[in-house]
């Protein structure tokens, strides 16, 4: 591990990382830019993550050697195309568990993989008087489009509360999830406050019940290992691009037969299986879900991220931002008064970290910072019922991954602690 | 030291930022105005008294940044007695200046050319307008014969 001798801590603990960082920061060419005149610290991870060499070559590489139209094309580059298209497929059904690829739907995103079983399976299965259970700490993309459904079909809309440290509160559980609940959806980690969710506990208790569970896994997919099947999800959703691959990717697992229950989400081609002017019959699962042409050069790119996040490990990428955010929390409340949200024991949560100083807006912290070339996150976060429970307008946010290090921090505590000094604060 | 910032974060910024003015809420508001940021969640309250179709009155409550907090400050010194078709001039002249058009801002318009140094922070020139399109809106409603806008003001998005 790199360290800064001149800001280091008194108090704080070194850092143990299984990984190597100086190693792991030469892969991502983006931290070698300078802003305002500052080395990059990118503490922006949670929103996207940055990019290694091998995905960016992955993506020039498909268009100079295998681009072509996927599944329909008899030639060599729409095999080529297609092999590598639906090995990213294999590769993700590996990655979470070992499920059947079959069950993986590409999407354009988690938002998507959400609507996408709003507008199909939840729109056959929910009707007015059924009851939708979310919790307090969702993310809009989670709230937004069961906030709409519930309203159209008459259903309710419960959630599962949160307590003053950050975690759900399943003290009155069965209260909320009853044999009138037909979907639980929840998501595996909080983008604001870290706390990573019980999601095996709540799939249990909705299954009693005969709910259908939905896990929304942008914020865990990237930091752990995720295994649907020992969770017991019936959809597990997530995107690409906080994980190390593209933009305009992401992934929709569902368990097969009620993905062959539900209607196709999207017209057009591929998604068919035989068409007559009076009538259409739908291809199989996963084709179904994906009409039109996806993108193709970012998928396939994807396989380039996911082979280089197991290539570390996902258990030695925890094991890393466990060490480091255990730190970061360790420093910054070495900052008098500054709040730190959600659970401070860093084995509970991932290093997504939400803060607010007494007196300094979340936008102005993070104008600040960036004249120090530090990026991080301000403002709501796309949660803003959860914000208001917080009693925040706004909260700064800074998030880790496996390019950071202790001098990320370090610099992070020096900005925050100059920032004070020039705000007068 | 001088560095970028300070052409943002200016004395006089931080002077309102500290002790906004108009915080004293009002009794018998005739026009009462939201504000709202949906970019960071700042909220902001307006509250102004009327007399002769003078603005004799203001109160600004802003949750929000130190940029928006002092703008609304500014815009509360500024408006506070002056003539409802006065007061809309002065607050699209404003708004144009902090959209980066070029406009003559009248003398008597105390401490807003500190304004001026927001512009260079992009991402930040929606917190500097809230306070002014949330008053353009509750005069806007206010001559629609509305009291209390129905719906919040938005900072446009565009800047």
């Amino acid at each position: 591990m790199p360290t800064n001798t001149n800001n280091r801590s008194p108090k704080a603990e070194t850092v143990h990382s299984p990984l190597d960082i100086d190693r792991i920061k030469a892969d991502f060419p983006i931290l070698k830019e300078k802003v305002n005149n500052h080395r990059l610290v990118y503490l922006d991870s949670a929103a996207t993550s940055q990019k290694p060499e091998t995905v960016i070559n992955a993506v020039t590489d498909y268009y100079r050697r295998k681009n072509a139209n996927i599944h329909r094309g008899i030639h060599y580059l729409a095999e080529k195309a297609t092999a590598a298209y639906e090995l990213t497929r294999e590769r993700v059904a590996g990655f979470i568990g070992g499920v059947d690829p079959s069950e993986v739907v590409f999407t354009r995103g988690t938002t998507e993989g959400i609507n996408l079983i709003a507008y199909t399976w939840a729109e056959h299965n929910i009707n007015e008087g059924d009851e939708i259970v979310i919790t307090e700490m969702e993310h809009h993309a989670n709230l937004v489009p069961w906030v709409v459904l519930a309203q159209k079909k008459k259903a309710a809309l419960r959630r599962i509360p949160i307590t003053i440290c950050g975690h759900l509160d399943l003290s009155h559980i069965d209260d909320i999830i009853t044999s009138k609940t037909k979907l639980v959806s929840v998501t595996h980690m909080s983008n604001v406050l870290g706390t990573i969710n019980p999601v095996e506990e709540i799939a249990r208790l909705a299954h009693r019940q005969g709910a259908v569970v939905l896990v929304d896994g942008a914020q865990a997919a990237p930091h752990m290992t995720v295994d649907v099947k020992a969770m017991d999800a019936d959809f597990y959703v997530f995107s690409s691009h906080k994980m190390l691959g593209p933009t305009g990717v992401g992934v929709l697992y569902g368990k097969k037969h009620i993905l062959e229950s539900m209607p196709p989400f999207n017209m057009g081609g591929e998604m068919i299986r035989e068409v007559r002017f009076d009538r259409v019959t739908w291809n199989e699962v996963p084709h179904k879900f994906e009409a039109g042409t996806p993108d193709i050069a970012n998928v396939v790119a994807f396989e380039a991220a996911l082979s280089y996040l197991e290539l570390l490990g996902m258990d030695r990428i925890r094991e890393h931002e466990i060490a480091l955010t255990r730190y970061a929390i360790e420093r910054l409340s070495e900052l008098e008064g500054l709040e730190i949200q959600g659970p401070q024991e860093p084995e509970l949560r991932g290093g997504a970290i939400s803060f607010t100083d007494p007196t300094i807006h979340p936008h102005d912290i993070s104008t600040f910072l960036d004249t120090r070339g530090i990026a991080i996150r301000a403002g709501h976060h796309c949660a803003q019922p959860l914000m208001r429970i917080l009693g925040k307008v706004a909260t700064a946010r800074a998030s880790l991954y496996i390019y950071n290090d202790e001098a990320d921090v370090d610099a992070l505590i020096e900005a925050l602690i100059e920032m004070r000094r020039y705000f007068g604060a | 030291m001088s560095e970028p910032l300070d052409d943002m974060y200016r004395d006089i910024i931080m002077d309102h930022f500290r002790a906004p003015r108009g915080k004293q809420k009002l009794d018998h508001p005739d026009i009462t105005s939201e504000g709202h940021n949906p970019a960071c969640g700042d909220e902001l309250e307006m509250q102004v008294e009327l007399d002769n179709g003078t603005l004799k009155k203001i109160h600004v409550d802003c949750r929000g940044c130190a940029i928006s907090v002092a703008s609304g400050s500014m815009l509360a010194e500024i408006i506070k007695g002056r003539p409802l078709e006065e007061a809309r001039r002065i607050a699209e002249l404003v708004r144009k200046m902090l959209k980066g058009e070029e406009v003559e801002l009248p003398d008597d318009l105390g401490d807003i050319d500190a304004l001026r140094g927001v512009r260079q922070f992009p991402v930040r020139i929606k917190c500097a307008l809230l306070s002014w399109v949330t008053l353009i809106e509750g005069l806007d409603n206010y001559e629609k014969g509305n009291k209390t806008t129905v719906k919040p003001a938005t900072t446009e998005d565009d800047s």
